[in-house]
């Protein structure tokens, strides 16, 4: 019954992909370069060359471990956000913008319990940028969703599309904000791979660092483009696959143990 | 006639006098790079002074798609670049966040009765700064409702080891 809103949806895609293709070789033919060796900020937009992604190894991922999310809060000023005075406590925990959650999933037939993250799973046909009414949710070529937040305009939409529960809505004003992270009220927000550290050349994020080093090295960051990369190797070297695969959307993180 | 010409003097004197005023003022307008800032250093902006007066938010504006689209943080005309050369100090060397009173954005805002929403969002003091912490995260946890201590990672990032956006 999805089938031909589908087929109009990829037909839309590949005509807009073919579009930008066209402008890009126009702009600047002879600069299509490897950057990713050099460790310096970015000077030239981004391709999809590369299309960042994620392996979670949900049998490393530790019951109790928060430092994932932790890193994230850090890294991206999510521990600046403030209660608001008189708030409900337990009201606040749901409300405030988290970028990875915690999920621990039970067996009720085996008992098996499986932990892992979930934030963005940045697809390929995210359903959060097709419902955006103004474009400010996007995606970037190098395969990172994100938000324009100077022309979102706070409807939410996104959240509803999002079958990963994967958005934040900025319910308060912020008044301390990272250079690296802006915030404002009325926007929404989510995980975007540490696009700040990809731009500076710093191939890793906030998450897989603190992963690796509590010990457990359940998080692999790469280039789901590069045959040789780390992500590469490794989503070959075990079983894995997309949550919510049969929603098509072709992720750009892979869990194995799920 | 002679009456006549001593009328003509005094108003002559009157608009030389109303003259100077306005100069006077036109002199005052402008004037607010804040004297604590590094852009009091600099000889002029990004871009010749006088283009930078009028066309700063285009200037912005083009920065702000190039970053969010393109990944492209590190160019001349970023906003971050304005806050990190027209922050103030205070006596005890903290910064004063770009849109607080009296300060280089707000004050020039207020002037000329415009109001200013960048940072409703976007950060008022330059990274590793203040609330601005890029280094502290590395550095030890953070305090959770109170200002970092920056005295050891200060004069690093005050050398241009901050972050590039």
């Amino acid at each position: 019954m999805t089938q031909p809103e589908d087929k109009v949806d990829r037909e839309r895609r590949s005509f807009l992909g073919a579009a930008a293709g066209v402008g890009a070789a126009s702009i600047a033919p002879g600069l299509m370069l490897h950057t990713l060796a050099e460790a310096a900020p970015r000077t030239t937009p981004v391709s999809d060359e590369h299309r960042w992604g994620m392996l979670i190894d949900t049998s490393k991922c530790a019951d109790g471990c928060q430092a994932c999310v932790d890193a994230c809060d850090r890294e991206n000023g999510l521990n600046l956000q403030a209660e608001p005075l008189g708030e409900d406590e337990l009201k606040w925990q749901n409300q405030r913008a988290t970028w990875i959650r915690k999920v621990k999933l039970q067996d009720n037939v085996s008992g098996r319990v499986t932990n892992l993250p979930l934030m963005c799973q940045h697809c390929e046909h995210p359903p959060c940028v097709d419902v955006c009414p103004t474009g400010a949710s996007f995606k970037r070529a190098d395969g990172i969703v994100m938000v324009d937040r100077h022309s979102c305009i706070g409807c939410r939409y996104c959240m509803m599309a999002c079958p990963y529960k994967a958005r934040s809505f900025i319910h308060e004003q912020v008044e301390h904000k990272l250079t690296r992270a802006p915030r404002g009220k009325g926007c929404v927000e989510s995980c975007n791979l540490c696009a700040h550290r990809l731009d500076d050349g710093r191939f890793s994020t906030a998450c897989e660092e603190a992963c690796a080093e509590e010990g457990h090295q359940a998080i692999i960051f790469g280039d789901l483009n590069d045959p040789n990369g780390r992500l590469r190797q490794a989503l070959a070297q075990q079983p894995n696959r997309q949550l919510r695969e049969e929603l098509a959307l072709n992720t750009g993180l892979r869990y194995s143990g799920v | 006639m002679a009456k006549a010409m001593h009328h003509g003097g005094l108003v002559v004197i009157g608009l030389v006098g109303a003259l100077l005023a306005l100069t006077a003022a036109a002199e005052g307008v402008g004037d607010f790079v804040v004297q604590s800032s590094k852009a009091a250093q600099s000889e002029h902006c990004v871009e010749p002074t006088e283009f930078m007066r009028r066309n700063h938010m285009e200037v912005i504006r083009h920065q702000r798609d190039t970053t969010v689209y393109g990944g492209i943080r590190s160019t001349k005309h970023s906003l971050a670049g304005c806050v990190q050369c027209h922050v103030g100090y205070d006596a005890n060397h903290q910064p004063v966040p770009v849109n607080a009173d009296n300060q280089f954005c707000a004050k020039c805002h207020h002037y000329a009765a415009v109001q200013l929403n960048c940072f409703d969002c976007h950060a008022t003091v330059p990274p590793g700064e203040a609330w601005n912490h890029e280094t502290t995260a590395l550095h030890g946890p953070m305090d959770a409702g109170g200002v970092p201590q920056f005295a050891n990672v200060l004069p690093a990032i005050r050398q241009g080891e901050g972050e590039n956006q």
